[in-house]
């Protein structure tokens, strides 16, 4: 595939007007995207990102591999324990430590937790975008059970801090399991209900339907990964492809969708939280006895080496680069954020586009700012 | 359950005797005795130092860095990112960019800038191929990859304020996440020192 | 000292004065009470994201806290109509100029919640190169909420002890 260029229009010309979207905006919250427009039309749009660049990796170059746990689950703090899962899985690679049985599915448990709790933001503003206001009342209270349950385990309300280097920091209580099955239960109901008056709305689809559509190849040749690349038909969800902790021992299928239209991300974020159902009432049920995790100690060193770590987090592939060189604190970490791989996509697809339909499109890639600038 | 001989291997590493030395002198010896020893079969582990022969017998200057389940580094010599990289692109499927990032061997005074690709052939989507190339820390130019993988686009961008590397070709290495007026070294620089520390 | 002034013209002016102060305490005060108390429930806050502390917001305005019952609306309104600015969480040196002049198109009166450890001292990232510690530099704070984040209700509790502020505030014009 051919680079995108813009040459068939000039951003110069005296009818184009230049406009900034953001960081002030109900829609943009810390990030801009500056606009070109051709009256209605937007003719070029270019993100400018960095307005929440925190430093993380050259924080975690500071820190040991233990100090290094919350804050790197800040960037993405609606998603914190699948970003803390690949950090973890790296430090574990690097020590060579097999985390017992009872962590491993405490990990995924959380880690599907939290899918959920992100994915059901992301539906929640997505209606707010398209301006079905049910939408973002129902999903924001119902997103905060699943909080509740994640806070019944782990003790904290959103930054549960849950999947560290060696297992997980506590055991689950043993009433949290009952909790879990029971809002399984009630949140497949729930979904069929979400498919009834949002998906399946004639306004829904009329403002979503066929736009922002990002094709197969130019997924591929972006990199997208996620929800996005799983709208445009690109099989690609790491749980499946090198199943990472214990993602081998439950039975779920990866949601492809092919239309990959702003209808059809948003429909595959429910269609995920549907297999994550599944796999968390699998592994609740399943839970095998045992510790959860392995005694580090609060500085451990960690064998020189190099590490490529990935997981499937809410928004797609989660991977850590870990270098490290013997000493307490690792020579370099990187960390490879979904979001961050999605950005390539947006400036292809708010061309020639309506200005109404930005939003749409941009929320569509379920992209948060807070997590690509890190 | 893979990979014994690496874990044999591992605590074999005795202290590394000077401690800015990076990891790879200690890594290459392992990958040597991990591939003479027979290990138990992992099929994994296989394709991948498969893939990694294809690469370093069509590319004899480059050289293996380490090699586990599903993950390979290879680094080239100056020069030959982009041939590896169409190579890796348009005969072993590594058509997904995953990252592209740069780490500072400020002790070796060198700059090395890493392209991690995944792929999306059947079959082979759990694998990531890492390519390195290292340049001198005074003059640190890379040829850009956007048209092999367009989407490391901003990811060069990045790796450009945050190391300094230039990438030869980039259309536009303005800064990303920096503020614009940033005025200072790349941070992500070895010698740049945070100024809380 | 306008006072003092008029009480130099002549007993006329006493007199005018004097209405002045009774004029004070019988209407203005009533008056303030009445002002203070209309803006005390109509908060709109400015839709300034600026980190992770901003999905416990939306988690605040969402049916379950339901922040709107303390008279704080959602707001999507434009900044010239806003008057409260609830900075959510970690300030970047770029974002920093864009909060000042936010800050300073707004009209008065206006407060400011700081919301998060981040935007009080800079919290855990006390020494990233690229954050503000704390805002008090660059604008003035009325109200600290910490945590990180804090919890929905810490943020109701915060907007509760601005409204509480508000009503005893001194003067008509705001500051
Ligand atoms: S206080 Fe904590 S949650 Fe809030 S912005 Fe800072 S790091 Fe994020």
């Amino acid at each position: 595939m051919k680079m995108a260029l813009e040459t068939e229009y000039s951003p110069d010309a005296d009818r184009i007007m230049a406009v900034s979207l953001g960081p002030q905006h109900p829609g943009a919250g810390h990030f801009r995207i500056r606009l070109w427009l051709d009256g209605d039309y937007v003719v070029k749009a270019l993100p400018d990102a960095g307005y929440v660049h925190r430093g993380e990796e050259k924080m975690g170059e500071y820190r040991n591999y233990i100090q290094n746990v919350p804050h790197l689950e800040r960037p993405v703090i609606l998603d914190s324990s699948n970003i803390l899962f690949a950090y973890s899985l790296g430090v574990d690679e690097l020590m060579n430590s097999k985390i017992p049985s009872r962590g491993q599915y405490l990990r995924v448990i959380m880690s599907e937790i939290n899918r959920i709790i992100s994915h059901m933001y992301f539906i929640a503003i997505q209606g707010l975008f398209l301006g079905h206001t049910t939408m973002i009342t129902w999903c924001m209270g119902d997103r905060d059970f699943w909080i509740d349950l994640g806070e019944r385990i782990a003790g904290a309300r959103v930054t549960f801090a849950y999947i560290i280097p060696g297992g997980v920091r506590n055991d689950i209580p043993e009433f949290a399991i009952e909790k879990g099955l029971r809002t399984c239960d009630w949140f497949e109901k729930r979904m069929d209900e979400y498919e009834k008056i949002f998906y399946d709305n004639p306004m829904v689809h009329q403002r979503s339907d066929g736009v922002g559509v990002l094709s197969r190849e130019e997924a591929v040749a972006f990199g997208a990964t996620g929800t996005v690349a799983r709208a445009s038909g690109l099989a690609l969800d790491v749980r499946k492809d090198e199943p990472y902790s214990s993602y081998q021992d439950f039975e779920f299928k990866t949601p492809v969708l092919t239309q990959g239209d702003s209808w059809a991300r948003a429909y595959v974020a429910l269609l995920d939280m549907r297999e994550s159902v599944k796999i968390i009432r699998q592994a609740l049920k399943r839970l095998p006895q045992g510790p959860v995790r392995l005694k580090l100690g609060p500085q451990p060193r960690v064998p020189a080496g190099e590490a490529y770590s990935r997981t499937e987090a809410a928004r797609g592939e989660m991977s850590y680069y870990i270098v490290s060189d013997g000493s307490p604190r690792p020579y370099r970490l990187k960390i490879g954020v979904p979001s961050a791989k999605n950005l390539r996509a947006l400036p292809h697809l708010l061309r020639n586009v309506h200005v109404a339909d930005i939003p749409v499109i941009y929320w569509s890639l379920n992209y948060w700012p807070v997590e690509a600038d890190r | 359950m893979t990979e014994p001989t690496s874990k044999a291997s591992e605590p074999a590493i005795p202290a590394p005797p000077q401690v800015t030395a990076p990891p790879q002198q200690a890594k290459v010896p392992s990958n040597q005795s991990s591939a003479a020893a027979p290990a138990a079969p992992n099929p994994d582990l296989d394709r991948a130092k498969d893939i990694a022969d294809r690469i370093t017998s069509k590319y004899p200057g480059s050289k293996l860095e380490w090699v586990k389940p599903r993950r390979l580094k290879v680094s080239v010599p100056s020069g030959m990112i982009k041939d590896v990289a169409l190579f890796a692109r348009d005969s072993l499927g590594f058509d997904h960019i995953s990252t592209v990032s740069g780490v500072d061997w400020i002790a070796k005074s060198a700059l090395e800038v890493v392209y991690f690709v995944g792929s999306t052939a059947p079959g082979q989507e759990g694998f990531v191929l890492a390519l390195s190339e290292r340049v001198p820390r005074d003059n640190p130019v890379v040829p850009t990859l956007i048209e092999v993988w367009m989407g490391a686009e901003y990811h060069e961008r990045e790796t450009h304020e945050m190391f300094g590397l230039n990438f030869q070709g980039h259309p536009d290495q303005s800064h990303l996440f920096l503020p614009e007026d940033w005025n200072d070294l790349p941070p992500l620089r070895k010698d740049y020192v945070s100024p809380g520390r | 000292m306008v006072v003092a002034e008029r009480q130099k013209a002549g007993t006329f002016q006493v007199l005018v004065g004097k209405i002045d102060e009774v004029l004070q305490y019988a209407i203005g005060d009533p008056l303030r009470y009445l002002a203070n108390w209309g803006r005390l429930y109509s908060l709109w806050p400015v839709h300034l994201e600026t980190a992770c502390c901003s999905v416990e917001v939306g988690a605040a305005a969402g049916s379950r806290f339901d922040i709107e019952r303390f008279g704080t609306l959602e707001a999507f309104g434009s900044l010239r109509a806003c008057d409260l600015i609830i900075v959510m969480g970690t300030v970047t040196r770029k974002l920093a100029p864009r909060l000042k002049l936010i800050y300073d198109q707004m009209a008065e009166p206006k407060w400011v919640i700081a919301m998060g450890a981040c935007s009080i001292t800079g919290g855990l990232y006390f020494d990233s190169y690229n954050v503000l510690r704390g805002i008090d530099d660059i604008i003035p704070v009325d109200v600290y909420v910490p945590g990180c984040p804090p919890r929905a209700e810490a943020l109701i509790q915060g907007i509760v002890l601005l409204q509480e502020k508000i009503r005893r505030m001194p003067t008509l014009s705001g500051r």
